[in-house]
């Protein structure tokens, strides 16, 4: 199957040199972030700082009507009264938004390749080296990557394919100019310009991101993917996706990351709106591997993300699935609101933190349709000096009548020195309501380690098997080579982990 | 001597050696001086009452780092064994029945024997199975001691009843196919039906080239898996050996009236 074979060449040109059970904690921790490297490519990249002046450039460069203009200034006045949030369980030296580039994009941008033929090939041996052979995936396995290289869209394919069956799947760039009704009417229908500090900012200065819009009726004939990747240096990447999944509609939807090694932090603050109308479904998720930072906690992507669905139809139906083992700081809540009767909103979550990585994620469910539910499967992962944060929200509105939620929350700490935190809220106004909440928090058995080590198993193994184990409620959530993939990267992350 | 083993290939006669073996948690010695000598082919067994050490000396001859070795040595097929992990003795072909087997949620039965076959045979300079190859290999082993070929698809472990963990257990073992298994009170928590499917299952793996060392409490065991010697650990020193009537005389009398400890007594 053409699928598999390409799922293998990329497990095999992730491999790392090959490491034996007696190398030492020292040698495990000195393995440098095996996707740490940079391509040089040209950059056309603004000068660090952000004003009024600054958006109209961003704006002109993409030829965007003066509603979105517009739009992107309303959010940047209203960005100017905001103050970043602190009640978060992150700590990190503060953000000088002036020190940041706004803009960067290839040069080979000015001229938009038509085909993979006309990439930049420097750039295609980018991906090579990550083990996401574009060519290769996009002709074996059947699916289709919207690559974002920094913030401009340099390859799309498989889009006459999707064109047949009326799916559109695009740059955001591209829909302003070409669906410019559909952007209008759905950019900021979930999360408004408003709604916080970072995806306000977002608002103002996003570049790129992709765009899908699923006609009524029809299922997604493949699953749509994008490979983010941040590469310019100091360079924000604020990303901008948008969803719709038209009534009785189905489309999954795949988002990995993987970034280059960098000394100084760099910012990211995407947002992600889905909507979902009668009976549609949209599946999302997300691998996010980006630079952790060194062992010291020195470097590393702050990723401050907004992702919002809402079930706008009836039965409709949003599942978030997310393994987030990058980063230095992760600061996400992909979250739902089922505003259609007997719609469904879903959220299954591994975060992990090794070394000095900080994480605070879970998800809202907002309950205010009839007969709605949701699901909340959250495990978070804490080794080196790792601090882990699950915070959640599940909120049945007074007329939610027979709402339900199941939540389960377990925690898994890995030696003596990292940290895991839950701070699990449930807000309830409606007495039909039906709540389940488990949580558990365990240290990794010594006595489950030295019984695989009894039969033969090496340590690095053993943690990486015990850990896969207890994520696997989550793992199963995957499409197929997600999960693969998702499974090798636990394993790279917690390298080093145990002694 | 039951030793009929001739082999020339076969340069460690002496399966294990345990010198004045001391060991201790914390600041409490718990093994104060063992010795025993195990030849291939044979079948060792260790009685003693409860706290006496047998479990202890099991988890220390696995490699367990909650204990620490104070003096003396261990020799397994003639390599000291003092410095090698858990991993590499198990790979090296030791093997342990647990007394109380853990439960690893969301590993799959199946996966995780493969993986550690994989790793014994990886250092034994044999090919690596994959799964299929695997699920051939291991359906003969399901039948050593009767288990049921669903228990593969489970987590291991987790929701065993107390006679499928030790079935479990035997089954690892067969698959693995250790030189020297060390059985910690598999008998315990088995009802007459089990003991005897798990005690066959020992039984068709004893051979000239395989040694055992069962640990336990009471004698019963013994009548299923008739050992070579009988050990009875007191305090942290075996203070008897003898033969396999030594189990049925301790059965009768109690440990109570073993009471002049020999210390540094040899198998």
């Amino acid at each position: 199957m053409p699928l598999e074979q390409s799922t293998k060449n990329m497990i095999q040109s992730n491999e790392q040199p090959a490491s034996e059970s007696e190398l030492t904690i020292d040698q495990w921790q000195s393995q440098e972030y095996k996707y740490g490297f940079t391509t040089d490519i040209e950059s056309e990249t603004f000068p660090p700082g952000l004003d009024e002046d600054v958006i109209h450039k961003i704006s002109a460069i993409k030829n965007e009507p003066d509603w979105l203009l517009q739009w992107r200034l309303k959010a940047y006045r209203h960005w100017l009264t905001m103050t970043e949030p602190k009640w978060h369980n992150i700590h990190y030296t503060p953000i000088d938004y002036q020190k940041i580039s706004y803009y960067s994009a290839p040069k080979s941008d000015k001229d938009r390749p038509k085909s993979l033929d006309e990439v930049d090939p420097i750039l295609l041996e980018t991906y090579e080296k990550l083990g996401i052979p574009l060519q290769e995936r996009a002709i074996l396995a059947g699916v289709a990557v919207d690559a974002v290289f920094d913030s401009v869209s340099v390859a799309t394919t498989f889009k006459a394919k999707l064109a047949e069956v009326g799916v559109i799947f695009c740059p955001f760039s591209e829909a302003v100019t070409e669906h410019p009704e559909l952007v209008k009417k759905y950019l900021g229908s979930v999360v408004p310009y408003s709604d916080n500090f970072f995806a306000t900012l977002n608002s103002a200065v996003f570049t790129d991101g992709s765009f899908v819009y699923i006609p009524k009726g029809v299922k997604c004939p493949m699953e749509l993917s994008t490979y983010f990747r941040i590469n310019a240096a100091s360079t924000g990447q604020f990303e901008r996706t948008l969803i719709i999944a038209d009534a009785g509609s189905e489309v999954s939807y795949l988002e990995g990351c993987t970034a280059p090694m960098r000394d100084e932090h760099q910012l990211h603050a995407a947002v992600v709106e889905l909507v979902a109308f009668d009976d549609a479904r949209i599946k999302y998720s997300t691998v996010q591997n980006w630079y952790p930072g060194d062992k010291d906690g020195k470097g590393g992507i702050f990723n401050f993300v907004t992702k919002r669905g809402k079930c706008a139809g009836r039965s409709s139906h949003i599942s978030w699935t997310q393994v987030e083992t990058g980063s230095a700081i992760t600061w996400k809540y992909p979250s739902c609101i089922l505003l259609g009767d007997n719609s469904v909103g879903e959220f299954y979550s591994v975060a992990l933190t090794n070394n000095h990585q900080q994480a605070d994620t879970g998800t809202k469910m907002i309950h205010i349709g009839k007969n709605t539910r949701s699901t909340v499967i959250s495990k978070g992962i804490s080794a080196g000096f790792g601090q882990n944060t699950y915070r959640g929200l599940i909120k049945i509105n007074k007329g939610a009548e027979n709402a339900r939620n199941y939540t389960q929350c377990d925690s898994m700490l890995i030696g003596d020195k990292c940290g895991a935190h839950t701070f699990p809220y449930i807000e309830v106004k409606n007495s039909t309501a039906q709540m389940e909440h488990e949580a558990s928090t365990s240290k990794i058995g010594e006595d489950q380690m030295f019984y695989c080590n009894q039969r033969g198993i090496n340590t690095e193994d053993a943690v990486s098997m015990i850990v896969n184990g207890f994520c696997k409620k989550v793992f199963r959530q995957l499409p197929m080579e997600f999960a693969v993939e998702a499974q090798k990267l636990l394993e790279v992350s917690l390298e080093g982990s145990v002694g | 001597m039951p030793r009929s083993f001739k082999n020339e290939k076969d340069p460690w006669i002496q399966m294990l050696e345990i010198k004045n073996l001391h060991a201790c948690v914390e600041d409490n010695e718990i093994l104060k001086g063992v010795n025993l000598t195990i030849k291939a082919g044979e079948v060792h067994s260790i009685m003693g009452p409860n706290g006496s050490g047998k479990s202890t000396l099991a988890q220390v001859l696995a490699g367990r780092d909650t204990y620490e070795v104070t003096q003396g040595e261990i020799l397994f097929k003639g390599k000291n064994i003092l410095d090698m992990e858990p991993n590499e003795r198990a790979c090296e072909g030791m093997f342990l029945a647990f007394q109380y087997p853990v439960e690893i949620p969301g590993v799959g039965t199946a996966y995780f024997l493969r993986a550690a076959l994989n790793a014994v045979r990886k250092h034994r300079g044999q090919e690596e199975l994959d799964a299929a190859d695997f699920l051939e290999y291991v359906k003969d082993k399901m039948s050593v001691v009767d288990m049921d070929a669903k228990l593969l698809q489970r987590s291991v472990n987790e929701g065993f009843s107390g006679g499928e963990k030790k079935r479990s257990e035997i089954f690892q073992m067969a698959v693995l196919e250790p030189s020297m298994a060390i059985l910690d009170e598999t008998d315990s928590g088995l009802d007459i039906d089990a003991l005897k499917i798990v005690a066959d299952g020992v039984n068709s793996m004893r051979n000239p080239e395989r040694s055992f060392l069962v640990i336990t409490h009471y004698q019963r065991l013994l009548n299923y898996i008739v050992p070579d010697y009988v050990h009875v650990l007191i305090d942290g020193r075996i203070v008897r050996s003898g033969g396999k009537e030594l189990a049925l005389e301790l059965e009768e009398k109690g440990y109570s009236h073993i009471n002049a400890p020999m210390a540094g007594s040899t198998a």
